[in-house]
């Protein structure tokens, strides 16, 4: 273990360039979030990811987030254990009938200020599986969605870039119309 | 004793089933089949509905014979196959949830899929029915005893996980039983293919499990190739097979390390995450996507492999090969890792071969089947490998059968990468009025996966049935856990990493 803890030390970090924030996710949200002041969160964005019937896809590219390239925590951003911890909902999926509940009860249950992200084109407008018995048609069928990343499943970089825009965003509203 | 074939054969035989035989069976032969299945004889490897009818796929191990059983019931009841075998018990409960179909004598009624949210009942049957979307009350399997008490989680969980529900019953720290309840993940995904075009059902298949995307793509389109009769050219088969390893080579990858996360041991976490994302971006040079979804399609593989892709997959072994061996090392010399993970979980050889346990889980249980092999699929005939056993049965082994998986997958993208055919990678099909039925077994990185299709009129999917090996695997999970404690279930439970999706459907 030794060794490769040296070699860790020794070697060059794997982490990539941080991306510029999405300038559509920026746009999208100068929009949602017109007309209110966001100076609350300092530079740290708690998310809680909630799959409301995604296929996994999108969960996978959470995960690599959090991966020696991405390192996602740098940002301030990180994936706490809790709704009560979050001031993000990440939902991935169409929203199926049998998550509606649960998901409505999550984001009752995340203090305000609160937002919430649709990841994945599912999450957008049911994607592929519209129109079934057993599902409605995306995140904001079921809540009010500040921002949509798209995307089958959006690779770790547009869902960074997506977030990165949302912590701008929020934290200036000026900011985020400037870019 | 007759063996699957002579059931088969004594049944009304269906025209256009391929590659293997579906027969009509009265119910006494249906009876004898629930037998052998009981007596350990068969095994099963799926049980699925339509509207008035059933059927049952089944494979005789020690004959190498598949077929399907099936038995019409226009009254929508059938002799129930749970009543003698335990493992039929949960797709029994999907079939009643999704077409009404009734077993008779099942020892458990209660509703799977359907919560009551849906707003219609038996929603794939002729007889539909709305009723109000209000949840049904679910009563759980009682346990008795002195001082249990219960712990209730999900389907939302603390982790980046898909939704589910554990009910646990705990003496102490103790786990005496667990109960699983799923379906949170039902996206209809049978009810949409039914009626769809094959290129928007491939698209529907490969969305069934995400981890999975390439092994369902797999066994769809070669449902689909079974049915119409379709030659894929060499490349694709070989193609295909590359897909296939670099699916199984990211998931084994990323879960090592997962598993030792969950014994809180993050540095091989960090390091196995690494490798994981080198695959994934090699995927992403050789096909144009991450997890390489959509890349099979039925016909052929939808990208070429460039030479820039190959050299990208050649660097990515070579990685491999350079930094696993350091990370295996690591992980069987922490004694601290060993103390979590060895004689944790364990999983009894007898219910593995009762469930028959696809994949890591029924491998590190001594069950030694892996449909590579066994049924030796193109291109897999043609290459040389390993399918590693173990008999212990808990996290460690189904760990080291994982470390052996990797190690056979790095061989096996190399020998395809040096004898990979050129020529055209995808053919068209003709269309066709006729019915036409397809089953295809594929061994995903989780285990064998079932996919079976009937194609109707117009070249329309009618019927489309998949099965996740985590139909298996689920129960199995609830019998490993008892006696071990709270604090260990999120490494037993890694360490199966069954599919809620896969399940769900």
């Amino acid at each position: 273990m030794r060794k490769l803890l040296f070699e860790s030390l020794i070697r060059p970090p794997l982490t990539e360039r941080p991306p510029l924030a999405s300038s559509t996710a920026v746009d999208e949200l100068a929009r949602a979030l017109d007309g209110a002041a966001h100076k609350r969160l300092g530079r740290s964005l708690s998310i809680r990811a909630v799959d409301a019937g995604s296929c996994n896809g999108c969960e996978l590219e959470m995960h690599a987030l959090n991966n020696a390239f991405y390192d996602i925590e740098r940002f301030g951003i990180r994936f706490v254990a809790s709704p009560r911890h979050a001031d993000v909902l990440l939902v991935t999926g169409p929203v199926t009938k049998n998550m509606r509940e649960a998901l409505k009860l999550t984001y009752d249950a995340t203090p305000n200020p609160k937002w919430v992200v649709a990841l994945g084109d599912c999450a957008g407008n049911g994607g592929c599986f519209a129109g079934s018995y057993a599902v409605v048609r995306g995140v904001s069928e079921a809540l009010p969605v500040d921002l949509h990343i798209p995307g089958c499943p959006p690779p770790p970089i547009e869902i960074l870039k997506g977030l990165l825009a949302l912590l701008e965003g929020v934290n200036s509203k000026t900011g985020a119309a400037r870019r | 004793m007759p063996g699957l074939i002579d059931l088969i054969l004594a049944g009304q035989r269906v025209e256009n089933h391929f590659p293997w035989s579906r027969a009509v069976v009265t119910p006494k032969k249906w009876g004898f089949a629930v037998e052998q299945l009981a007596e350990g004889h068969w095994s099963l490897l799926g049980l699925w509905g339509e509207p008035g009818a059933v059927h049952m796929a089944l494979l005789d191990e020690s004959a190498g014979d598949i077929g399907v059983a099936s038995l019409e019931c226009p009254s929508g009841r059938y002799p129930s196959v749970g009543r003698l075998h335990p493992p039929a018990l949960r797709l029994e409960r999907a079939a009643a949830d999704l077409f009404g179909l009734l077993p008779q004598g099942a020892p458990d009624t209660r509703q799977w899929l359907d919560h009551g949210h849906w707003g219609v009942s038996y929603p794939l049957s002729t007889r539909v029915r709305t009723s109000a979307a209000t949840a049904f009350p679910y009563s759980f399997l009682p346990a008795e005893g002195e001082s249990l008490h219960q712990i209730p989680v999900g389907p939302v969980h603390a982790g980046i996980i898909e939704p589910g529900h554990f009910r646990f019953t705990a003496s102490g720290e103790t786990v005496v039983r667990l109960e699983q309840r799923l379906g949170y993940a039902h996206k209809g995904i049978e009810g949409l293919m039914a009626g769809s075009d094959i290129d928007r059902a491939a698209k529907l298949a490969g969305r069934t499990s995400g981890d999975s995307t390439v092994a369902y793509s797999l066994a769809f389109a070669r449902a689909v190739e079974a049915a119409l009769g379709v030659q894929v050219p060499p490349r694709a088969v070989w193609l295909r097979a590359l897909m296939a390893e670099l699916e199984r080579l990211a998931n084994h990858l990323g879960d090592i390390g997962a598993i030792c996360n969950d014994a809180a041991f993050a540095l091989m976490h960090a390091h196995c995450g690494v490798l994981r994302e080198r695959v994934l971006r090699a995927s992403d040079a050789a096909f144009g996507h991450r997890l390489m979804r959509d890349c099979i399609v039925p016909g052929g593989v939808a990208s070429f492999l460039s030479d820039e892709g190959t050299t990208a997959l050649r660097s990515l072994i070579a990685e491999i090969r350079q930094r696993f061996p350091a990370l295996v090392e690591l992980y069987d010399n922490t004694a601290s890792l060993q103390d979590r993970t060895v004689a944790t979980g364990r999983l009894k050889v007898e219910l593995a071969r009762q469930y028959r346990a696809g994949g890591y889980v029924g491998r590190a249980s001594g069950r030694d089947f892996d449909a590579r092999r066994n049924l030796a699929y193109p291109p897999y005939g043609e290459l040389a490998f390993d399918v590693p056993l173990l008999q212990e049965g808990d996290v460690n082994a189904r760990v080291w059968i994982r470390i052996h998986e990797v190690e056979q997958s790095l061989s096996l993208i190399e020998q395809v990468l040096r004898q990979l055919p050129d020529g055209p990678i995808r053919v068209d099909f003709a269309q066709t009025n006729r019915s036409h039925e397809g089953m295809a077994l594929v061994e995903g990185f989780r285990g064998d996966i079932l996919a079976w299709l009937r194609i109707g009129k117009g070249g329309l999917v009618e019927r489309c049935h998949l099965r996740d090996p985590s139909w298996f695997q689920w129960p199995l999970l609830e019998a490993a856990i008892e006696g071990n404690i709270v604090a260990d279930f999120p490494l037993c439970n890694k360490s199966f990493n069954c599919s809620y999706s896969g399940h769900d459907l």
